[in-house]
């Protein structure tokens, strides 16, 4: 396949950025997207001595595990984050989704509390400082009951799983238009709120996370689900609800009143 | 020659571990509060044990090269994780976890450090449930567990095809904790180069920040690494693309022996090579393995038309498969070890019966489709299919998956004593960079035990012995002597690499490399291969540091740059894991001499000459290392050869 990318290039996170087109020929539909960068890589190196145009060396991407999970890579392609596939990540988007011909535009995720650091690469540690404000159970090492003694109904264990799918990549946040990091947050609040050991500290792990998430940037959910239909582990967006319900009943509610309610 | 002590404790070896906590140093509240431990490597081992620490009162600083400590490469572990829970009732016991391993491991491994693992087990299931890890679960709301390979018990717990995924978000949400309440501090996008020594001990670390691409140093009282498995050296692994034996690698030069480095796995269900653009492989989990069948055809010409499009799995009825692995190994069948499933799909394809480039067999759910429903199969491996699909452009329901070995995790690495410290006072090892716990060959589903073991259970109190006696030792600032020595050394390292200016790009040498490693350090290996490696390895060494082309500069992000610094190091290991390879004239787990093999082509040890773990000692540039043999003793557990018949 002959392909032509345009590219976001951007030095460092104090320049300006700008798109640069290139070309690349002789791609297999077989290739994986970012083994298609590789191939571009390794042509601008070979092509170029010592060049002092930094368009001219290799375009900068973030990724690491290549096969889905890591959810290090996130490339905003032809306005799609991850690109034209539905349920994937960049790296395990394959070269069959193109055409011969085709003009493919590279961009990175988008987004106020994602700085672009370089080229194709933000800063996503919003995502770690928003579980660090309480996106765990609080529990040390040791201490602890039997596993079995903690019973847990398979349908509750399965959509905790669900949400629990996430890989914190940020699609859900390039995909809104405000930017919002609700499917993150929720994902990880359902994920927690549905089990027993995470239900104890749910009302207040749900209003520390969405104050740490509203600091940090992030939009408004204005209920149009791009976050989930872009998300590659098709988190649902009833985690979204989930969250909601959690939050007001946190936000309203005497600790009796919870009891009754939500059934903690 | 400094004496190898392995500092195992005395008495009967299942009351060990015990009797050592029970003894062993402890620092009061108030001095673990003066001490610094760094932690490099925020995977399964990393992030345990600084979580663990930091809650015990200690100072601790974290390391990750990528953006986020989540990110680690446990997280693509998709099977599952062994405990001696016996919740199934089907004869399971701490005793025989402890026998499966030692066996699986081929009889390399130290008896204490793996009763010890299979001892700590079942608080590791204990743990992860209580931080709301969501295993899989029956109906009754009991957890639930399947079978991997090496073991006649149902042992492994599992989070659908996301096992390491959740353990390491458990974990990852324990260290989130402790970011949170300043226990810890976080430096991610960091690449360690170097580790640090101040009077013989380890005291600190040399980082390259790679968006600044600023060289810093930090100080710990200790210094822990969990820093993963060196399988890249072979350019195509199931390994991350970061995957590096820098750090161990770095800490060998310093001192740290190198243990059985030609340990390396092979594992046999992997989604088959397809081009030269490649840049990894991808595992399809062994618990496929529990109903998936293995085959390829029967009749050669049935191969061949296979191989060229004109003939369709599904199109080969019955009575011409050979489910070569149900044939050979009656007893286990499809869930024979890794070594012995791999080695059987390299036999049948090199006799020409490959299916797909040639270098492939087939793993048909058909049957188990047939017992179980689809819905089944699909809730068991959903996301496995679905990833098969996306890279292969195949449904795994409709026809058999293709699948070959690929190199997937390294037994060898840092040698370690009983209480996962080097031979460097003050530096230890954990997880997959250690060598400690899998001997020859790790079962399924226990790198993922030993990673956690080691971070939650066996640190915390093994590193309180040690640290017991530096409570007065202050914290030393970085700008003495050896930190700024050693800051000049990483900084120089990566100025040479830059002035090289050759033509090559790295990634060009790091498939070199590959090949070399694959083709005479791969599945079968022997004396003649070995030493055509030995010479063209330090061949491959001069062309990289005469024709390496390095774009970009050195401050700022440019990943050329930590390709270049891994790759180097990867090539000087390359020619330790061959030259281990050569000196081990047998065949055990993962390392098959193709000269040591019985008759019906099973690996032949010999217990009399190897029985015992090869530990390197570093002895300059050019100088051979030396050889320290740590002798194994089975006190517990009769040698004998494996058997899965
Ligand atoms: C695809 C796959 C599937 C697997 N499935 C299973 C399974 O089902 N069951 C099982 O038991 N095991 C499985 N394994 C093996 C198991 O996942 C690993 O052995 C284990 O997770 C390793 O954990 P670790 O903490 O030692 O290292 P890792 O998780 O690899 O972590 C390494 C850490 O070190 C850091 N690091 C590395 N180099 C540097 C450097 N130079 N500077 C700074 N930081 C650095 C990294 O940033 C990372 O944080 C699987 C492995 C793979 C590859
Ligand atoms: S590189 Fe890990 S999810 Fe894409």
């Amino acid at each position: 396949m002959d392909l032509t990318l345009k590219i976001w290039r951007q030095k460092n996170a104090k320049t300006k950025g700008e798109f640069v087109t290139y070309q690349i020929s002789g791609i297999s539909p077989d290739c994986s997207f970012l083994e298609m960068l590789d191939q571009m890589n390794e042509k601008l190196i070979r092509e170029n001595d010592e060049p002092v145009d930094f368009r001219k060396c290799p375009v900068s991407f973030d990724h690491d595990c290549r096969e889905g999970i890591c959810g290090m890579c996130g490339l905003f392609i032809n306005g799609r984050p991850h690109g034209p596939d539905e349920a994937i990540t960049t790296c395990q988007l394959h070269m069959r989704k193109f055409k011969d011909g085709d003009t493919i535009v590279i961009e990175p995720w988008r987004s106020r509390a994602f700085p672009i650091i370089k080229d194709l690469l933000v800063d996503r540690s919003a995502f770690d400082k928003i579980i660090q404000a309480g996106g765990y159970v609080n529990v040390n090492t040791g201490g602890v009951p039997d596993a079995n003694s903690i019973l847990i109904k398979k349908n509750n264990a399965e959509l905790a799983m669900d949400a629990a799918a996430c890989i914190g990549c940020g699609a859900c946040v390039a995909a809104c238009a405000n930017a919002s990091a609700m499917l993150f947050v929720s994902a990880k609040v359902s994920q927690l709120a549905l089990l027993p050991q995470g239900k104890v500290e749910s009302k207040e792990r749900v209003q520390k996370m969405v104050r740490t998430m509203d600091k940090l940037g992030f939009g408004n959910c204005s209920n149009t689900y791009a976050c989930e239909f872009e998300c590659p582990k098709s988190v649902n967006r009833s985690n979204i609800a989930r969250m909601n319900l959690e939050f007001i009943i946190a936000k309203t509610c005497t600790e009796k009143e919870t009891v009754r309610i939500a059934g903690v | 020659m400094t004496q190898l002590n392995s500092k195992v404790p005395t008495g009967p070896v299942p009351l060990m571990w015990s009797n050592y906590k029970a003894t062993c140093k402890l620092v009061n509240p108030a001095n673990k509060r003066k001490l610094d431990i760094i932690v490099v490597g925020t995977g399964l081992a990393g992030a345990s044990a600084a979580a663990s620490l930091a809650e015990l009162g200690y100072n601790v600083k974290i390391f990750c090269y990528q953006d986020s400590p989540r990110r680690a490469h446990s997280i693509a572990a998709q099977g599952g994780i062994n405990a001696a829970k016996n919740y199934q009732n089907d004869g399971d016991s701490v005793y025989r976890l402890f026998v499966d391993t030692i066996k699986g491991g081929d009889y390399r491994a130290r008896e204490s450090n793996v009763y010890r693992l299979a001892e700590v087990s079942n608080a590791i299931i204990d743990q992860c449930v209580a931080q709301g890890v969501p295993f899989a679960r029956e109906y009754g709301g009991l957890l639930d567990n399947r079978s991997f390979g090496g073991a006649q018990v149902s042992r492994t717990f599992y989070a659908r095809g996301q096992t390491g995924q959740q353990l390491l978000l458990g974990a990852y949400s324990a260290l989130s904790r402790q970011i949170a309440k300043g226990t810890v501090t976080l430096y991610n996008r960091r690449d360690m180069l170097d580790v640090v020594l101040v009077d013989g001990k380890a005291r600190g670390i040399i980082v390259r920040n790679l968006i600044t691409g600023e060289i810093e140093k930090y100080f710990g009282h200790a210094v822990v690494l969990g820093t993963g498995g060196y399988g890249n050296a072979y350019y195509l692994s199931t390994n991350a693309m970061g995957s590096n034996a820098s750090p161990i690698w770095k800490a060998y030069k310093k001192g740290a022996f190198f243990a059985n480095p030609c340990f390396t796995q092979i594992h046999p269900t992997c989604i088959p090579v397809h081009g030269d653009y490649q840049s990894k492989l991808t595992l399809m989990s062994e618990s496929l393995r529990n109903d998936g069948r293995i085959w390829v055809p029967k009749k050669l010409e049935d191969a061949e038309k296979c191989r060229n499009k004109q003939l369709k799995a599904n199109d080969i009825p019955e009575e011409d498969r050979d489910y070569y692995l149900e044939r050979r190994y009656p007893a286990f069948g499809n869930l024979v070890p890794r070594d012995v499933a791999s080695r059987a799909a390299k036999e049948r394809c090199d006799a020409g019966y490959g299916v797909g480039s040639g270098f492939a067999v087939y793993l048909d759910f058909a049957d188990s489709i047939k017992r179980l429903g689809r819905e089944t199969i699909e809730a068991r491996y959903g996301n496995l299919f679905q990833m098969y699909e996306k890279i292969v452009n195949e449904n795994g329901y409709e026809s058999p998956m293709m699948i070959y070995p690929a190199v997937h995790y390294t037994m060898g690495g840092i040698w370690v004593d009983y209480n996962l410290m080097t031979s460097i006072p003050g530096l230890y090892a954990l997880g997959e960079c250690n060598f400690s716990d899998h001997g020859a060959n790790r079962l399924g589903a226990s790198a993922l035990m030993q990673g956690l073991a080691d971070g939650y259970f066996v640190l915390p109190y093994t590193i309180a012995d040690y640290l017991a006696g530096e409570i007065h030792t202050k914290r030393i600032p970085t700008d003495t002597a050896e930190f700024n020595e050693a800051e000049k050394n990483a900084k120089n390292t990566v100025e040479k690499l830059k002035a090289i200016k050759g033509k090559q790009s790295v990634d060009v040498f790091h498939k070199k490399l590959g090949k070399i490693m694959w083709e005479y350090c791969g599945m079968g290996r022997n004396e003649e291969g070995l030493k055509k490696a030995l010479e063209l390895i330090p061949q491959l060494k001069k062309e990289f540091w005469q024709d390496l082309k390095l774009p970009g500069g050195t401050d700022e992000f440019n990943p050329e740059i930590e390709k270049a610094g891994r790759v180097a190091d990867f090539i000087e290991l390359s020619e330790l894991i061959v030259r281990d390879g050569l000196n081990r004239r047998e065949s055990c787990g993962g390392h098959f001499r193709e000269e040591m093999q019985t008759e019906e082509g099973e690996a032949k040890r010999d217990d009399e000459n190897f029985a015992y773990v090869a530990a390197w000692e570093y002895k300059g540039e050019n100088a051979e290392p030396e050889l320290h043999k740590e002798q194994l003793e089975f006190k517990e557990i009769k040698l004998a050869t494996r058997n899965y018949k």
